[in-house]
């Protein structure tokens, strides 16, 4: 709409026609308060705290529900709203209790600033305050009633943003109480039947809303915040983690998001918000472990286990070739890490033995996107693509962040969503067209779109510009059909789904027996290869394979990180006989119990480094929390490395530049500054890879080598995600059927990790028992 | 919710709410009336009533019970058969408005919200029901009783006693 201007506090502010006052102010750096106003939200006006003074009209005006229009003139600070805000506060105060010294919000409690700033902290109510008992509502949700100041936030968040709907109020006036829709086992207590993601307890602007993992466990000025990425699924939400010290390193203590920067703004799911507590699961390991004697895992020091490890990896590589060895990588480790593995296998061991968990056939999508640049679409375009075609997948149970960004888009901007999926899925409530498919009926989406007979494929036919998102259903040809359609239509952009936080970086990273970095086949090698000469040049084998070799006796030594395959692959003590195995791994898992040789690592929040979401964002990952006794995966490859008498500098460029480098003496860096450090380092080409044990060190070699990944590294070590362009990868054939065994976690499963995480799995418990009431019902 | 599937309600009352969805541009327009007839019906918003009329609109239970307990002449629990409202709102309380009540309180033997035990008389105390002129007034169920004072407030326990007794049996339909 066109701009208008309006007068603020005389001074002349411009907008377009129709932008809400408060919004306005807030981006000219006016500050109006408000607790019910949530941007994105639908319009509440219960709070009252954003009264402001507007020319000729008789009364104080809610800024959250002003328009603005041409030539209005509006006062926002002066006595009398100073004075109408502090008896808003005060009639808040009524009934809300002065616990702020062990309430969970206090110090960072909207209602506490307000009051700090409106001063209204003497109560004028003689009457005794109406206490209430705080209830549970599920594992992950805490009402505390009084606390409540009835901004509806929560409800809103959880019915509009959520599309649950599981949050309401009841009663009214001073028995007015926000209430749930499960009323659990016995009938009569509340109980929340929802998709337990904790967005009610991150919009609550007071404590009424707590967190099972968070509530009374800390202050939060006591806290460290570190934004990261969160470990579970594909796709990469930032999530700011609360640390703290504790006796063995430091402690995760809460997750958001609450700066909102990310592609996820505030968004997280349950597993994002409570699904941290893996790294303190009693399974993690702390010690390296080697099999004795007896044939039993018993702790050892890292030299002997480092020693043990590359002695063995040597033998069996100088006397039955790199052939001999098998490398399964992981779909959590980072980008670095995962580069690094496949070079220290291809370099150092001599094999092309590699590959990882597959759960998507990325390989598929980047042989079909060869050649075409620009048709890769970010997470973000999600969010703001005029139309999108969803085809296979269930985004609100296997990529929460996408279902959110789908709905928020048709919600605030009419986008029109196009599903087509052989099952029903929650999605459809904000489709504009469905198209129920046959099983199978994926490998015929192409050509039936391309015949446009029904209304469907009319439907999306007319579309201008269109967002193809496709889940794992597709594999090989049938990914290709569909690009094929797409690229043929015009004004098309794809997304591949896929499963875990860095499932995608994995195959991008090379961790495929046939493909190096960026999906170059081993057969024509590039530029990889031109700098390390002396590869091997046929395809190796694949997970299945090396399972199959390695019950044969053909498999030497087995290099695992991780990865479960023993779990979710049907690794077993007797496929490894013969195979010396080496495990590299947080937990204690079930591959790990077969190994020979168990190194312990950090987790993905206790390492630096990026993670490529499925959309193909790179995003950096910054150490959180910290562990005893472990040690990145890139530090441990480096190690086992040097242990074997490889040359770390040949694996790690670090030190190009000379062994000097600024590490804040010059300005003083202090806690909490590293990363604005890293960026002034890069900006005035200083040298901060010191050591081999950098991950960042890698990341010049992954931008020059892989293709697709040249990336703008001040956007990515500023904190944002930035594309890369699978069009890049070489135009290659597919050989055979790729063994991609998709994971399928919902709301509260992640693979492994999410056996081990306790408020997960008390989550699915809770859900459970939900769903069978219901049933019972 | 079609005819044929089964209802709490009576086919009248049934086909009344069908009609009665289809009124309003948007269907759930139509809660609260829906919520007051099936209340006159049933005697209360059971359970079962919250969520035949949550079905009937296509929205959840939660929903409905959201919109029912913001009005107090809705109900949860069930009421007497001769539901006394007694007014006290400003022009019955100075007509002394607060001895009716108490006086159906001595009468009854129940407390407002309460219920006699054989379910026959429930009794509470509302805001104004629109009878100042003839204050102080109450209403039993949809019928007025005016200008009253306590000594007639047997005389209106009776007769609704008596009527029960013709209908033949004391306990709620």
């Amino acid at each position: 709409m066109a701009d208008v201007t309006f007068t603020v506090n005389g001074k002349k502010l411009t907008a377009p026609a129709g932008t809400l006052l408060i919004e306005a102010c807030r981006k000219a750096g006016i500050e109006i308060p408000a607790f019910c106003y949530y941007p994105g939200l639908s319009l509440q006006a219960a709070c009252r705290m954003c009264l402001v003074r507007q020319e000729k009209v008789p009364k104080l005006q809610t800024a959250c529900t002003t328009p603005v229009a041409e030539g209005q003139v509006f006062i926002t600070d002066s006595e009398e709203i100073a004075q109408a805000r502090k008896a808003t506060i005060q009639l808040l105060l009524g009934n809300h209790p002065l616990d702020c010294p062990v309430c969970d919000a206090g110090g960072e409690c909207e209602l506490q600033d307000m009051t700090f700033k409106y001063g209204a902290g003497e109560s004028l109510y003689a009457d005794a305050k109406n206490h209430r008992e705080e209830q549970q509502w599920s594992p992950a949700v805490y009402y505390d009633r009084p606390r409540c100041i009835l901004c509806y936030r929560c409800t809103r968040m959880c019915g509009e943003g959520m599309d649950v709907w599981a949050l309401g109020i009841q009663n009214r006036g001073v028995r007015a109480a926000i209430t749930p829709n499960g009323r659990g086992a016995g009938g009569e207590q509340a109980w929340l039947d929802c998709e337990q993601c904790g967005m009610c307890i991150d919009v609550c602007p007071v404590g009424a809303l707590t967190s099972g993992s968070y509530r009374y466990k800390t202050r939060p000025w006591e806290m460290n915040h570190v934004s990261t990425v969160c470990t579970h699924c594909a796709d990469g939400c930032k999530v700011t983690l609360g640390v703290r010290q504790s006796n063995d390193g430091s402690e995760i203590i809460r997750a958001d998001n609450r700066d909102k920067s990310g592609i996820n703004g505030d968004f997280l799911c349950a597993k994002g918000r409570f699904g941290f507590d893996f790294v303190e699961s009693p399974e993690r390991l702390a010690k390296p472990l080697l099999r004795n004697a007896e044939g039993k895992l018993e702790p050892a020091t890292w030299e002997q286990a480092l020693r043990r490890a590359a002695s063995k990896l040597k033998e069996v590589r100088d006397t039955r070739g790199g052939g001999a060895i098998g490398v399964i990588g992981s779909n959590h480790t980072t980008n670095e890490e995962n580069y690094l593995l496949q070079k220290l296998a291809r370099t150092v061991l001599g094999t092309n033995n590699i590959d990882h968990q597959r759960t998507t056939d990325y390989a598929a999508f980047a042989a079909a996107l060869a050649g075409h640049t620009g048709k890769a679409a970010s997470l973000r375009e999600a969010a703001t693509a005029p139309a999108i075609l969803l085809v296979g997948g269930n985004p609100t149970e296997e990529h929460p962040l996408l279902a959110w960004q789908l709905r928020t888009n048709v919600r605030l901007n009419r986008a029109r969503l196009y599903i087509a999926n052989a099952k029903t899925i929650k999605l459809e409530r904000q489709a504009r067209a469905v198209q129920t498919l046959p099983e199978g009926g994926y490998a015929k989406l192409a050509a039936y779109l391309e015949e446009g007979a029904s209304d469907f494929s009319k439907a999306v036919a007319g579309e201008e510009s269109l967002l193809v998102i496709f889940g794992q259903e597709f594999r090989g040809a049938d990914v290709k059909a569909l690009v094929n359609w797409g690229l043929k239509r015009g004004n098309v952009r794809f997304a591949f789904l896929g499963d875990y936080a860095n499932s995608r970086g994995a195959a991008d990273m090379g961790l495929l027996p046939d493909r190096l970095p960026g999906y170059v086949p081993v057969s024509e090698p590039g530029a990889f290869a031109e700098e390390y000469p002396g590869l091997p040049g046929t395809a190796g084998r694949t997970l299945p394979e090396m399972i199959e070799a390695a019950a044969a006796g053909e498999l030497g030594a087995l290099l695992v990180v991780g990865a479960n395959p023993a779990a979710n692959r049907g690794l077993d003590r007797a496929a490894l006989k013969n195979t010396f195995v080496i495990v590299v791994d947080i937990l204690l898992t079930e591959t790990a119990a077969l190994a020979d040789v168990v190194l312990p690592a950090a987790s993905l929040y206790e390492k630096t480094g990026t993670l490529t979401n499925t959309f193909g964002d790179v995003q950096m990952v910054s150490k959180a929390a910290d562990r005893a006794g472990v040690k990145p995966d890139f530090e441990i490859l480096v190690r086992l490395a040097g242990a074997m008498g490889a040359d770390a500098r040949q694996l790690v460029p670090f030190g190009a530049g000379g062994m000097t480098a600024d590490l804040g003496q010059s300005r003083g860096a202090s806690a909490g500054e590293a990363d604005r450090h890293a960026v002034w380092l890069a900006a005035n080409n200083l040298e901060p890879k010191l050591s081999p044990f950098d991950p960042l060190a890698m990341l010049d070699e992954i931008e020059r080598l892989v293709p697709g990944y040249r990336m703008d590294r001040m956007n990515l070590l500023g904190g944002n995600d930035v594309p890369t362009e699978p069009g890049l990868s070489p135009a290659s054939s597919l050989v055979g059927a790729a063994p991609i065994v998709p994971a399928h976690n919902g709301l509260f499963t992640s693979g492994t990790l999410g056996k081990h995480c306790t408020a997960l799995k008390n989550l699915a418990e809770h859900q459970a028992r939900e769903m069978a009431e219901a049933v019972a019902k | 919710m079609s005819q044929e599937t089964m209802s709490l309600f009576s086919p009248q009352l049934a086909a009344r709410l069908d009609a009665l969805v289809e009124k309003y541009p948007r269907r759930r327009s139509a809660l609260v009336p829906m919520l007051l007839y099936a209340q006159d019906e049933v005697g209360y918003l059971s359970d079962a009533v919250v969520a035949e009329v949550a079905a009937r609109i296509g929205i959840t239970e939660l929903e409905v019970r959201n919109v029912a307990t913001y009005y107090s002449m809705l109900r949860f629990k069930p009421a007497g058969k001769y539901n006394v409202q007694v007014c006290t709102n400003i022009s019955c309380m100075l007509r002394g408005g607060y001895e009716i009540l108490e006086r159906f309180q001595q009468e009854l033997g129940i407390g407002p919200k309460g219920v006699t035990a054989d379910g026959l008389f429930s009794l509470e105390e509302v805001e104004c029901i629109g009878a100042c002129c003839w204050a102080p007034a109450i209403q039993v169920n949809y019928d007025f009783h005016d200008e009253l004072k306590p000594e007639l407030v047997p005389g209106i326990v009776d007769s609704y006693r008596g009527k029960a007794q013709a209908e033949g049996g004391s306990s709620h339909a």
